[in-house]
């Protein structure tokens, strides 16, 4: 089972992650999901202050400053990993460096459940 | 065999293995309403066959056939854009080795219970979850106890379905480590629907009555499964202890009738002393919790059929002790009432008045319990008040009216 997990964090953080901790946190996280073999992607994500947004209506395209909502939390993050199950995948959201803080949010990649065998 | 009688083994397995059916099928593919799904073709496919071929030997390994085979047919369906061959080759070889050796098949249940109150899994949606799969009660029915539409349970309970299904919540007994909290979702879930059914009425063939039966059911479907969890034979004990003042609730003419002047005689003696050894077997694990406090205290009312007495001294230890384990107004009220009782109720009026009020405002057993503390100190205006806002406070016309006459002796 492949699944997301996806770091919420309100937008202050995006000004306050670049210190060394959190930094290294951030990267041994990442080493040891490659460590424990179920890494499979992810990527931090730059502040939601340099996004921009895209749409398509009637064959015209449309593009704003910004993110697509203004919302309380932005995400900050996202990671795939290829574990049995959601407990499996729990466990390595909480150990995430920024879930005693903020939020992770798990979530199964679409028709995840067929992309490895049952197990019995 | 003819249509009738068919029809009648049908249900008699059903009564006793739904939950095993459901949960075995369920283990394997991690998929609870396809497993319902290809246990409710099986039953009609045996329905069409037993009446005409007869009885098979073992009902229930026909059944668990029937359904892996629909089970396989609907992974194949599934998976045609999948390259999914060798796991359909484990799948059918599974279910023969099944059918071969197959009248005894692994007990699930308590794996299913363990999904079925998942943290990942809406609150809202877990006893329901329970009762549907591991009793095999219809969702109707479920949805009338719960006071909510039909389609609306219908929906709670698909969508948390597809939940387990798509997040591929596991089916597996939780690791020490995890186990208190796990099993306590699980008894939360359990006792949830026995005091929706319970505190509600007096008209023995609700839905809300019926629901605080299937619970019982629920607690002893665990107690047999683990029969060594203090917290789950406490919790049983405690639902045993409730229901067997069932018929002393209500006096014949339909007045509510609190339990320390209930008529002992009409107590089931039979289901006391089960749960009283319910709570010895807890006991003797000396791992004591919530429900083994909450058991206990229901012995000592219980036990007023033999000693004429209630020890409100004991009582208010074990609400003490309830305070620390599972801090909640509820055991600060018990505790308040019990203090009452032993000439402390200038210290129980303090303890009421400790607790927040807007936690209280709604809650109709403080009032009750302010007004009982309230005439102890014989302040029979401001305990006839409390009675009054008790009564005004509850949903149950005959607790209103007794709490009516309560108030009414104190003018």
């Amino acid at each position: 089972m492949k699944y997301a997990l996806l770091v919420h964090v309100p937008p202050s953080h995006f000004e306050q992650r670049d210190d060394a901790a959190t930094v290294a946190a951030g990267r041994a996280y990442g080493e040891a999901l490659q460590a424990a073999g179920i890494f499979v992607g992810g990527a931090g994500l730059g502040s939601p202050r340099h996004a921009t947004t895209v749409s398509v209506r009637d064959g015209k395209r449309q593009v704003h400053d910004g993110p697509y909502a203004e919302t309380k939390e932005f995400l900050a993050g996202f990671g795939i990993i290829d574990v049995p199950d959601l407990d499996t995948a729990l466990e390595w959201a909480a150990r995430h460096p920024l879930a005693d803080r903020f939020s992770v949010e798990v979530r199964p990649l679409l028709g995840a459940q067929f992309a490895s065998a049952p197990k019995r | 065999m003819n249509e009738p009688a068919a029809h009648a083994t049908i249900e008699e397995v059903v009564r006793h293995s739904y939950g095993r059916l459901v949960a075995y099928l369920a283990a394997r593919t991690g998929d609870v309403a396809g497993a319902e799904d290809a246990l409710s073709d099986a039953l009609m496919r045996a329905l069409a066959r037993w009446s005409v071929d007869g009885m098979p030997d073992k009902p229930e390994a026909w059944l668990l056939r029937a359904a892996r085979n629909r089970q396989i047919d609907a992974f194949r369906r599934q998976a045609v854009r999948q390259d999914a061959a060798a796991f359909l080759q484990q799948v059918a070889a599974e279910a023969e080795t099944m059918a071969e050796r197959s009248d005894e098949f692994p007990d699930e249940r308590l794996k299913l219970l363990f999904v079925c109150a998942h943290p990942g899994i809406d609150p809202a949606a877990r006893t329901p979850l329970m009762l549907q799969t591991v009793l095999g009660i219809e969702s109707a029915r479920i949805a009338s106890a719960f006071l909510v539409s039909p389609s609306a349970m219908e929906q709670r309970l698909v969508r948390a379905k597809q939940k387990i299904r798509s997040a591929a919540v596991p089916f597996r007994v939780p690791e020490p480590a995890e186990w208190d909290e796990r099993v306590s979702f699980v008894l939360d879930a359990i006792y949830s629907a026995y005091t929706a059914g319970w505190e509600s009425v007096s008209d023995e063939s609700s839905a809300p009555r019926a629901l605080a039966r299937d619970a019982v059911a629920l607690g002893r479907t665990l107690v047999q499964l683990r029969p060594q969890e203090p917290e789950a034979l406490g919790l049983l004990a405690l639902m045993l202890h409730c229901e067997a003042r069932e018929a002393a609730r209500f006096a014949d003419d339909g007045r509510f009738v609190p339990l320390d002047e209930q008529d002992t005689a009409r107590w089931s003696q039979p289901l006391i002393r089960e749960a009283e050894d319910l709570l010895r077997r807890a006991a003797a694990e000396r791992k004591p919790g919530r429900f083994q406090l909450e058991a206990a205290i229901q012995s000592i009312h219980a036990h007023r059929a033999i000693s004429g007495t209630i020890d409100w001294a004991e009582i208010a230890l074990l609400y003490e002790g309830l305070m620390r384990l599972a801090p909640g107004i509820g055991s600060q009220i018990g505790r308040a009432v019990a203090l009452a009782e032993i000439g402390r109720a200038d210290e129980a009026l303090q303890a009421l008045e400790g607790i927040s009020t807007e936690r209280v405002a709604a809650h109709q057993p403080y009032w009750a319990a302010r007004a009982h503390v309230l005439r102890r100190l014989e302040r029979r205006e401001e305990a006839r008040a409390a009675f009054t806002r008790a009564a005004s406070l509850t949903e149950h016309p005959a607790l209103r009216a007794h709490l009516f006459r309560r108030a009414a002796d104190e003018i």
